[in-house]
């Protein structure tokens, strides 16, 4: 299942506090990992209730985890054009306002133009990817969800918010597939 | 084959975070003698600034020396940065994962560096401002775009903050293993940093696309730079053997050839001082040596082509410069013999050492090899720029020659010291070697079974 709109999102953002609950496991390796991901499906959780924490990227669809779509490749379009007017203001309104002429070439010259145009359409690409990057991903993250620090030292984390009613399920999903350590919230 | 063993994360964030978690002995007082040099160098500048450029050897004809070469050397030594990590990330090749973090991070110093150079040279540096940017909007005083010294900052700037943002964004992930490994203030500032990154699907499959969408980017950009920069000779009409159209290629090559050298250089001694030597292998080092026989020889190529280019003209101005440049002359400076020395180190000597195998992985000779070649290209820019200011001219009183002084040595040497401090200064803080970068390349090798060998194998998703 893909990610939610933005405007599902924003609605999810103004409602009221959700009942679910965060529950994490703790994983040695990517098959025990992706084994409790498809349990989970086959228990009916939503893909989108539950992700995969890791310390590097794993080849796409490794751990059985949900298509990402995103829109980064529209950022640098909108950064390339933005730098690129930007660029053809600052040359052709600076030699505009003081027209000086040297050896008998236009003011407005554009093969010099062109390079500081062409400058700052990558400069607008190139900051607008990055701004995307972040966007994109869902950074900054004021506050950081359950998680813990072994993730970062090669352990899979596996996080899901389940309704209460579900919560002992989905623990006996992860203790089934492997789970070193199961933490919650609660 | 690739060599080297698959590590568990745990050892690898130890070996690799261990420049910041533990500070080694020699740390302080290396960066405190670097800095001394770099506090000498500054009081310099303060003398120059304040009695004037006639401290240095420049004069009326050579007005480009020491400082403009050393612009020129670091423009090209931030080169390696994208060299290596933008065409080997698309290339996707395999064993640019130790040294892409290293070789970013030299071009934002180098690329600071160059720029301080031109503002030192102004010799008034507070009206760089309103040379090169449109700011002055109350006296209606604005750049002349028209000239190759408004593109360079525009050029240089671009990069820089390019690759800035380059460096950042693949630290996120990174910045979170040391906030889970910190503890007091400096896990506030990491946990900061890392802007909550917690390395889900999503987050790392931008991060991977990032890479791979900056570097295609940047790319571009790279090419522009040092285009640019030979510009500021290339469209110099008036001055002989600079007027070359061979000069923005011959430029970029050169870069590259200098700045990969550097990176390999400094990936030895990184290897050395914090004993990363399961992560920087030998078989790097030997891979980076043979890439660079291929840049040095396209870099010698063109430089073959830039002296057929000017001879083939017969203009006697311009002979009369490559005489000085080639030939026995009693001008003062014997530009000669450092011809024949700059091509033999920057070329011959080095592509010598690194033909045969057994000495590109002798990091020793390697590192002989890589210094070499860049006192040889700084000797080039050197070459490039002072004989055809000095040239012999139809009229006899223009002559003039170039003798730096020691300003100007000691300033040229101290931004060797502050690129080395920064570095330093760079790997106590932040990991030089991407931990991100080296766990996934530990993923997906494996051992394959070919006959009767067994063989280090790497899965590639295209």
């Amino acid at each position: 299942m893909a990610m939610p709109g933005f405007m599902q999102r924003l609605r999810d953002a103004m409602s009221p506090p959700s009942r679910k609950q965060a529950i994490l496991g703790l994983f040695q390796d990517a098959e025990s990992a992706a084994s409790a991901g498809d349990a989970l499906k086959e228990a009916g959780v939503p893909d989108t209730d539950y992700d995969f924490l890791t310390d590097s990227p794993y080849p796409e669809g490794a751990l059985g985890e949900r298509e990402e779509k995103h829109r980064l490749y529209l950022y640098p379009f909108i950064g390339a054009l933005l730098g690129l007017s930007s660029g053809i203001m600052i040359t052709a309104m600076t030699q505009v306002a003081y027209p000086l002429v040297t050896g008998g070439k236009p003011v407005l010259s554009l093969p010099p133009m062109a390079i500081v145009c062409y400058e700052g359409t990558m400069l607008g690409a190139i900051l607008f990817t990055v701004i995307g990057i972040v966007f994109e991903s869902r950074l900054p993250k004021f506050v950081l969800g359950l998680y813990d620090e072994r993730i970062t030292q090669g352990f899979l984390g596996l996080r899901v918010n389940t309704e209460p009613e579900q919560r002992y399920e989905v623990i006996q999903i992860m203790n089934s597939a492997g789970a070193v350590e199961i933490k919650t919230d609660q | 084959m690739q060599e080297g063993k698959v590590l568990p994360a745990a050892q690898i964030n130890r070996d690799l975070l261990r420049s910041i978690l533990e500070t080694p002995r020699w740390f302080w007082p290396v960066v405190s003698l670097l800095g001394l040099i770099v506090l000498a160098a500054s009081i310099t500048v303060g003398i120059m600034i304040n009695t004037g450029l006639g401290i240095t050897g420049l004069n009326y004809k050579v007005v480009w020396g020491f400082f403009i070469t050393n612009f020129v050397f670091w423009i090209g030594i931030s080169h390696a940065g994208v060299m290596l990590s933008a065409i080997l990330r698309l290339a996707k090749a395999e064993w640019r994962r130790p040294a892409t973090r290293a070789a970013e991070v030299l071009t934002i110093f180098s690329l600071m560096t160059a720029m301080i150079m031109p503002i030192i040279h102004t010799g008034r540096p507070w009206r760089i401002l309103y040379w090169a940017f449109p700011y002055d909007f109350a006296r209606g005083i604005w750049p002349n775009i028209r000239t190759p010294l408004v593109w360079d900052p525009s050029a240089i700037l671009t990069y820089l903050t390019s690759s800035t943002l380059f460096v950042i964004i693949a630290l996120v992930p990174d910045f979170a293993v040391l906030r889970d490994r910190t503890t007091g203030w400096p896990k506030l500032v990491y946990t900061l940093l890392a802007m909550g990154w917690e390395g889900n699907p999503r987050q790392w499959k931008l991060q991977i696309i990032a890479g791979v969408l900056l570097s295609a980017l940047i790319l571009p950009v790279f090419v522009s730079v040092h285009s640019i920069v030979s510009w500021d000779f290339g469209m110099a009409v008036a001055i002989k053997s600079w007027h070359s159209t061979v000069f923005a290629p011959y430029f970029v090559v050169g870069a590259v050839h200098s700045g990969v050298s550097a990176v390999v250089f400094a990936m030895i001694l990184l290897r050395w001082a914090y004993g990363w030597q399961d992560y920087i292998r030998h078989e790097h080092i030997d891979a980076l040596g043979r890439l660079l026989i291929v840049v040095a020889t396209g870099w010698f190529y063109f430089l073959v082509m830039e002296i057929i280019f000017g001879i083939y003209g017969l203009e006697g101005d311009e002979l009369a410069v490559r005489a000085l440049q080639f030939l026995p002359t009693d001008h003062g400076v014997a530009y000669n013999v450092w011809m024949i020395i700059f091509v033999g180190i920057t070329y011959f000597l080095p592509v010598i050492l690194w033909l045969p195998k057994a000495w590109r992985r002798n990091l020793w000779i390697m590192s002989a090899a890589c210094i070499s070649v860049n006192v040889g290209m700084w000797l080039e820019r050197y070459l490039l720029f002072v004989p055809g200011q000095a040239n012999k001219q139809f009229q006899t009183f223009t002559w003039n020659d170039y003798l730096p002084q020691w300003p100007e040595a000691l300033i040229v040497g101290a931004t060797f010291a502050f690129v080395s401090m920064l570095m330093l200064l760079f790997s106590r803080v932040f990991p030089l070697v991407p931990l991100y970068d080296i766990k996934e390349g530990d993923i997906l090798r494996t051992e394959m079974q070919v006959g009767r060998r067994t063989l280090t194998a790497t899965f590639r998703e295209d």
